[in-house]
């Protein structure tokens, strides 16, 4: 039984792609609009042997590690340093809570001014956008500790180094990691859409600019090798996550 | 075990305790809790039993009047002195059982060479080393307080304070342990305070038993169980032990009606009177 949710998965991927052939064929839309998918596995598979695909690969994943990179240390810092204090959870927490509903996505002209339309301007948005889960996580995982075992710690004679090590940071830890779980997933996004609106480079340059000369094969193709990291980058982070739970 | 040196652990004068502005925990109280005695505290829900208790420890600060441990004047935690059981696991969930009980002594810096030997010796102590290496959350609720137990045997305190251990337990799990606490204390010759709601359990345990009045309480009267330890099953089933136990329950009784008001007698009238259980 356990290999029936497995091969209806694989079904209805199969069947996706069914409606694409015919649509494609018997139903007749536009190979501008959707090309065969046969063209487009042809076309994705080209990219790959020819390593053509590598440049824009390492461009977005040289971007999104840096935006990531900045957004994990920010968010560390400042988040253990807010948790530290009631008061300055009481002042901070709603106001990050607040500001991280604005949409970043609009700062994005801005940054592009500030950092220029290279990598700078990406990695300040993924950067942006993933600090927030990222801190908001921290902080309530630092100030959620469980106050008895606070106590009995201090009872115990733990100094405040003593606290943090052994108690704080261990109670934490899920909470910071669900947080940089979904703090990597959101720059990664952030980093992909700003590569589609202004960019010279990266996959997501790739796709826009396929689309702007009507090569949609290659569009499509850009967008499979898309599909394809992010499922490699979930399977880490569903690695991560069980590594997390089996504390 | 009868107290063969008539000397004190703890002195309590006076002492009092307020949350807040409105609400008196604790009306002035004065104790002396005598060195390798086990002392009980017992009261209404509410009486101020725990604030004591946490006052001796040092994890309230003291408000008016002092506390001295050992002739030291309490002003915070005394990790050297005292050790603390609490009603819920205060076990990490990330470390194993044997870490867990590694720790305390590692808070107090003590080095590495030995601590695990004396670690597995409080362990074997409470009957737990074949789950030395679990983690707390695949331990019952029994296990878990035991392991609390070995704890506070590896930190090896002359004091221990315990604040309902048993009491989140079900009866027979209660029994056992209330049972191998007896055994294992009657070895060690350690000064003990423990807080709880069951009469049975404090005239099974104590020396002496001190009854709270209701809140905001104070000690009304203390009684004393003169049956040498470790206690067995047949002195909880001896005229002695029920004549105590009713003894308590008829000090207890007028106290928890005050608590529960008028207005709660009817209602009040078929259930076990408060949270005091036989």
């Amino acid at each position: 039984m356990r290999a029936l949710p497995r091969l209806v998965q694989i079904g209805f991927v199969v069947g996706l792609v069914l409606l694409w052939h015919l649509a494609t064929t018997t139903w007749h839309v536009s190979p501008l609009l959707l090309p065969r998918p046969a063209l487009v596995v042809a076309k994705a598979w080209s990219l790959i042997v020819s390593l053509e695909f590598l440049d824009p690969l390492a461009q977005t994943a040289g971007e999104v590690a840096a935006a990531f990179a900045i957004a994990a240390s920010s968010g560390l810092i400042v988040g253990a340093f807010v948790a530290r204090a009631g008061l300055r959870v009481q002042v901070a927490e709603p106001l990050l809570t607040a500001i991280n509903a604005v949409p970043a996505i609009l700062f994005f002209p801005l940054f592009t001014l500030l950092f220029g339309l290279g990598g700078g301007s990406k990695i300040a948005l993924g950067a942006t956008i993933g600090f927030f889960p990222i801190v908001l996580n921290t902080i309530s995982g630092l100030s959620n500790v469980e106050r008895i075992l606070v106590t009995a710690a201090i009872s115990m004679g733990a100094s405040r180094m003593a606290l943090l090590r052994h108690v704080l940071l261990p109670a934490a830890f899920p909470s910071v990691l669900a947080g940089l779980r979904i703090g990597m997933t959101l720059s990664f996004l952030a980093v992909l859409g700003g590569e589609t609106i202004a960019s010279f480079d990266g996959l997501g340059h790739q796709i826009a600019d396929a689309a702007e000369s009507m090569e949609s094969a290659t569009m499509y193709a850009y967008i499979l090798i898309v599909i394809g990291v992010a499922a490699l980058l979930n399977q880490l982070l569903a690695r991560l996550d069980s590594f997390g739970a089996r504390r | 075990m009868l107290h063969p040196m008539q000397e004190t652990a703890i002195e309590i004068r006076d002492v009092a305790h307020r949350f807040g502005s409105e609400t008196t925990a604790l009306s002035p109280t004065s104790l002396t809790v005598r060195r390798g005695e086990l002392l009980c505290l017992i009261g209404p829900s509410g009486c101020g039993k725990s604030t004591l208790l946490n006052l001796m420890g040092g994890l309230l600060p003291i408000q008016t009047g002092s506390v001295t441990v050992m002739g030291e004047k309490v002003a915070g935690p005394m990790p050297h002195r005292i050790s603390f059981v609490f009603q819920e696991s205060t076990l990490m969930p990330w470390y194993t059982v044997l870490q867990n009980i590694e720790l305390g002594p590692i808070f107090q810096g003590a080095s590495k060479a030995g601590l695990r030997a004396r670690a597995e010796a409080a362990l074997q102590a409470v009957g737990l080393s074949e789950f030395a290496n679990h983690f707390p959350s695949q331990l019952s609720g029994g296990m878990r307080q035991r392991a609390a137990l070995a704890r506070v045997l590896c930190l090896d305190t002359d004091i221990i304070l315990m604040d309902e251990p048993f009491g989140a337990l079900d009866e027979q799990t209660r029994m056992v342990l209330g049972e191998d606490l007896s055994v294992l204390l009657s070895r060690t010759g350690k000064t003990i305070v423990f807080v709880t709601h069951s009469l049975g359990e404090a005239v099974f345990l104590a020396d002496r038993v001190a009854v709270f009045s209701a809140r905001p309480g104070t000690i009304k009267t203390i009684v004393e169980v003169n049956a040498p330890h470790p206690r067995t099953p047949e002195f909880v089933t001896s005229p002695e032990f029920a004549e105590l136990r009713n003894r308590l329950y008829t000090e207890l009784h007028e106290e928890i009606r005050r608590t529960m008001g008028p207005g709660m007698r009817a209602a009040a009238a078929g259930a076990d009177g408060g949270r005091v259980q036989a």
